[in-house]
C-alpha cells in the first residue's frame, strides 16, 4: 500500500503544520467554514478526515456542520484523487456535440467509474457541468490541459499518449 | 513615444483552452528577434469564440487586423509579412479595418454596450480601462448625483435583471434603499452555473472593473459600503483578474475608503463558490457566503429586506452591473433607444452547440432569433437543418424552429415555453433527439437539487426516470401525462426558481415535439436515431468494400469479416460508439 494516504498522520508531525498555517488567516468562525475547506483541499488535495478532526478541535465547530457542508458542494472531496484528474464536460453544448460518447470510450479505456480511480492510481475519471468553453465542444480536461473537439477515439488516443510518453 | 507595432492574444478561458498560451509563447519569442520593436499585449474575450486563438496586430498607423485560428507555427509568418514588410495576411484576416472578409457578418448585428471593452483592453490594466472611460460613472454618481437620481435614471433606462428572471434592477435598488439600517451589502452573482452558458465569466474575464463599478454605484444608490462577488470556483481567471482589479483600483483610490476623495466608502470582496448550481438563486447564495449549506429559504422577507447576515441586502448579477456604469454616464436615453417596449438595452448570449460561429455575442433586445443563429452564428455546424434552440439552460425550454422569427425579449421569449435566461443559447440539428435533451437537462437539476422541499427533490427524480426510461426503449403508455401531472406539481409547488422551472425543458420539447416522445414509447425508436439503446448499427454490403478500418477501430471487437469483403456488426456485441461510423470513408455504415 505505497499509495495510502491514510496513515501519514501517524508519526508524521508536521502532518497537521499546514491545517495551523491555513487557521492562522481565518477567524474560525461559520462564515469562514467553505473557505477553510478550499485551502485544506489545496494543500492536501482532498478533505482527510483527521484533518478535519483537527479543525473541528481547534475551531470549535461541530463535525456534524463541517460534513454537512463539504458533503454538499461537489468541489469537496473526501477521497484522494489519481496522479492526473480528467474532467469530462457533461455542459450542453458538449452533449448536444457528443460528449456521452467520449466518456464511454474514457471509461472503457481506463477501465473505471465516473467519479472513480484507476487501479494504477494514475487517473481520476470525473464529469463536470460545465468547463464554459463549450466553442472547443465535446472537451475534456486534463489537470490543466483543455482538449477538444474529440471523438471517441481521439479521447482513448490521449490516454494512450500518456501512458506512452511516460507522463502516466 | 515611438509610434509601434502592437501584437495582443486573446487570452480568456476559450483562448487559453485553444492553445493561447502557446501562441503567445511564440510571440514573446519572436519579440525578442525581431528587429522592430513590438509590443505584445493580452486581452480579454473577443466574442469570436470558433476562431481561436485570436491574435489582432495594430499597425503603428492604428489600423487593426485580427486573426483567426492562429497557432504557433503561424507566428512567423506573421512577423515575417505583416510586421515586417507591412503587408496583412489576407487569407487569416477575421476581421481587419479596410478588409472585407467572410466573417463581418458576425459583427453587423451586433451591438456592444456591456462588452464594450471586452476584448480592446488588458484586463489587468487600469490604465487601459480608465482610458475606455472606466470609473468616470461613479465620480458623476456621487459628485453630481444624490442615490435618488441615480435610481431614478437606472428606472428610465429599463434595465431589467440579466439573471434570468428580467425583475427591473432600479425597482429591486428602490426597495433596498427604502430598507431601514445603517449596514447593507450588496452581492454580485457571479456564480453562472448554467451549463453552456459563459457570458459572465467573459465580461469578468475581460472587463473586471465594469463590473466593480456597477457595484459601486449600486453600492452609493441604496446605501451599501461593503459588497461581496459570488464567484464560481471554476473560473479561476475571472477570479485572479477580479483580485487584481480591486487591488488596482484600491490602490488609485477608486475604491475603499473615501472613494475619489468623497466621503463615500466601499468594499468589496470576492467569495469562491464551490459547486453548487442551486446557489444562483439568491437566498441559497446568502446562505453560501455566510458558510453553511447552499439551500434557498422562503421569501418573505427578500433580500432587500433581511439578507446577508440578517442585513438589506441587494443581489444583481455581473452582466447586470456591467451595464449600470454606461447607463449613468450616458444617461438612461442612450441606453433604452435599443430594445421593445418592455425590454431595453442589448443582451448577451453565449452561442454554442450545433453552431457554426459559435461564441459570445452581444446583440440589441428586439432581434429575431433567426437573425442570432443564421445572420451571426451561421446557420449549423453541421450543414444539416436546423432544429431547435435552447434558452436559458435547465430553467428554460426549446425553440422550434417554425417559431424562429421570435424576437428576443423577455414576453416574446415566455411565451413560446422558453425564458431568456441568463443567456446561454444551444443550437440543435437533427441529428439531437428532444427526448434526450429533456432527460439531460433534468438529471442536471435532479444532481443540483439542494433536497431541501419534496416537490423537488422526489418530483424530478421521478421525471428523471420517466424520461430515461424512455430512452432505453422502456416507456409506457401513459408516461407523456404522468410527466405533464409531475411538470404541473413541481412548476407550482417547489420552493424555489430551481424546482420551479426544472420542469420547463421537458414541458417544452412535449409542446414542440410531442411526435418524438410518441415515437419513443410506441415504436421504441428515436427519430433522430441517438438514444443508443434504440438504435442499431448496419454495414451496407454494397457500399462496403472490407478494407476493415471498422474492425480495427472498434473497441469491442463486434465487427468481423475477410478483407476486401463486406463486414457485420454483431449487434449483441456492439456498445453503439459509433467509433466504426466515425472511420468509415465510404459511408457504409448506417444507423437503423
Amino acid at each position: 500500500m505505497s499509495n495510502c494516504n491514510c496513515c501519514c498522520s501517524q508519526g508524521n508531525s508536521k502532518y497537521f503544520e499546514q491545517l495551523e498555517e491555513i487557521l492562522k488567516n481565518h477567524a474560525g468562525t461559520e462564515a469562514d467554514l467553505i473557505p477553510i475547506l478550499q485551502e485544506i483541499q489545496a494543500a492536501y488535495g482532498y478533505l482527510p478526515k483527521d484533518v478535519l478532526d483537527k479543525m473541528c478541535e481547534k475551531t470549535g465547530m461541530f463535525p456534524t456542520q463541517v460534513m454537512g457542508v463539504a458533503t454538499f458542494y461537489s468541489q469537496f472531496r473526501l477521497e484522494p484523487t489519481g496522479e492526473h484528474v480528467i474532467k469530462i464536460c457533461f455542459g450542453t453544448a458538449c452533449h448536444v456535440n457528443g460528449a456521452e460518447k467520449v466518456a464511454d470510450a474514457l471509461a472503457d479505456e481506463l477501465k473505471v467509474e465516473f467519479g472513480g480511480t484507476t487501479k494504477d492510481g494514475k487517473f481520476t475519471l470525473e464529469t463536470v457541468a460545465c468547463l464554459g468553453c463549450c466553442s472547443l465542444a465535446p472537451v475534456i480536461m486534463i489537470d490543466e490541459e483543455a482538449y477538444g473537439r474529440l471523438t471517441p477515439d481521439s479521447a482513448r488516443k490521449i490516454i494512450r499518449d500518456y501512458y506512452e510518453t511516460g507522463r502516466a | 513615444m515611438e509610434k509601434q507595432y502592437k501584437v495582443i492574444v486573446g487570452l480568456g478561458s476559450c483562448g487559453i483552452a485553444a492553445g493561447g498560451l502557446k501562441v503567445m509563447e511564440a510571440i514573446k519569442a519572436k519579440q525578442a528577434t525581431t528587429p522592430v520593436t513590438v509590443s505584445v499585449d493580452e486581452t480579454g474575450c473577443m466574442g469570436m469564440c470558433y476562431k481561436e486563438v485570436l491574435v489582432e496586430i495594430v499597425n503603428p498607423d492604428g489600423k487593426s487586423y485580427i486573426y483567426g485560428n492562429v497557432t504557433p507555427d503561424k507566428v512567423d509568418r506573421l512577423f515575417a509579412e505583416h510586421i515586417g514588410n507591412g503587408q496583412p495576411i489576407t487569407e487569416w484576416v477575421v476581421q481587419g479595418c479596410d478588409l472585407k472578409t467572410s466573417e463581418d457578418s458576425f459583427f453587423d448585428k451586433q451591438e456592444r454596450i456591456v462588452l464594450r471593452r471586452c476584448g480592446k483592453i488588458n484586463p489587468e490594466s487600469l490604465d487601459e480601462a480608465i482610458a475606455m472611460d472606466a470609473y468616470k460613472a461613479i465620480g458623476k454618481a456621487i459628485k453630481t448625483m444624490t442615490p435618488e437620481q441615480v435610481i431614478e435614471e437606472v428606472l428610465a433606462s429599463g434595465l431589467r435583471g440579466r439573471g434570468g428572471a428580467g425583475f427591473p434592477t432600479g425597482m429591486k435598488w428602490k426597495f433596498a434603499n427604502a430598507s431601514k439600517g445603517s449596514k447593507k451589502y450588496i452581492i454580485c452573482n457571479a456564480d453562472e452555473g448554467d451549463p453552456g452558458a459563459f457570458m459572465d465569466r467573459s465580461v469578468l474575464e475581460g472587463d473586471p472593473h465594469a463590473v466593480l463599478e456597477g457595484m459601486m454605484i449600486a453600492g452609493y444608490a441604496i446605501g451599501a459600503d461593503e459588497a461581496y462577488i459570488y464567484a464560481r470556483a471554476e473560473y479561476p481567471i475571472a477570479i485572479k483578474r477580479l483580485k487584481i482589479a480591486i487591488k488596482a483600483a484600491e490602490e488609485r483610490g477608486l475604491l475603499g475608503k473615501n472613494v475619489l476623495g468623497t466621503n463615500f466608502n466601499f468594499k468589496i470582496k470576492i467569495k469562491e463558490g464551490a459547486g453548487a448550481f442551486v446557489c444562483g438563486e439568491e437566498t441559497a447564495l446568502i446562505s453560501s457566503i455566510e458558510g453553511k449549506r447552499g439551500m434557498p429559504r422562503i421569501r418573505p422577507p427578500f433580500p432587500a429586506q433581511s439578507g446577508l447576515f440578517g442585513k438589506p441586502t441587494n443581489i444583481n448579477n455581473v452582466e447586470t452591473f456591467a451595464n449600470v456604469a454606461y447607463i449613468i454616464l450616458n444617461g438612461a436615453g442612450s441606453y433604452n433607444k435599443y430594445g421593445t417596449e418592455k425590454s431595453k438595452g442589448t443582451k448577451v448570449f453565449a452561442l454554442a452547440g450545433k453552431i457554426a460561429r459559435g461564441g459570445l455575442v452581444e446583440v440589441p433586445m428586439g432581434i429575431a432569433l433567426r437573425d442570432i443563429i443564421y445572420e451571426i452564428g451561421g446557420g449549423t455546424s453541421s450543414g444539416k437543418p436546423f432544429k431547435a434552440v435552447q434558452m436559458g439552460g435547465p430553467s428554460g425550454g426549446c425553440i422550434p424552429a417554425h417559431l424562429l422569427d421570435t424576437i428576443v425579449d423577455y414576453d416574446s421569449v415566455n411565451q413560446t415555453g422558453a425564458i431568456m435566461g441568463s443567456g446561454g443559447m444551444i443550437v440543435m440539428d437533427e441529428d439531437n433527439c428532444m427526448v434526450d435533451i429533456a432527460r439531460y437537462f433534468l438529471s442536471f437539476t435532479q444532481s443540483e437539487s439542494c433536497g431541501k422541499c419534496t416537490f423537488c427533490k422526489i418530483g424530478t427524480n421521478r421525471m428523471l426516470e420517466i424520461l430515461t426510461r424512455l430512452t432505453t426503449g422502456e416507456g409506457r403508455e401513459g408516461d407523456i401525462e404522468l410527466l405533464e401531472e409531475l411538470s404541473d406539481q413541481i412548476r407550482r409547488n417547489a420552493l424555489c426558481g430551481l424546482g420551479q422551472t426544472a420542469p420547463n425543458p421537458v414541458l417544452t420539447t412535449l409542446k414542440y415535439f410531442r411526435h418524438e416522445y410518441e415515437a419513443h414509447i410506441k415504436d421504441k425508436k428515436c427519430p433522430a436515431k441517438q438514444c443508443r439503446p434504440l438504435i442499431k448499427y448496419v454495414i451496407l454490403e454494397d457500399k462496403c468494400i472490407g478494407c476493415t478500418a471498422c474492425s480495427r477501430v472498434c473497441p469491442v471487437k463486434a465487427i468481423s469479416g475477410e478483407p476486401k469483403k463486406a463486414h457485420k456488426i454483431d449487434s449483441s456485441l456492439c456498445t453503439k460508439c459509433g467509433a466504426c461510423k466515425e472511420k468509415c470513408r465510404f459511408s457504409a455504415i448506417e444507423i437503423d
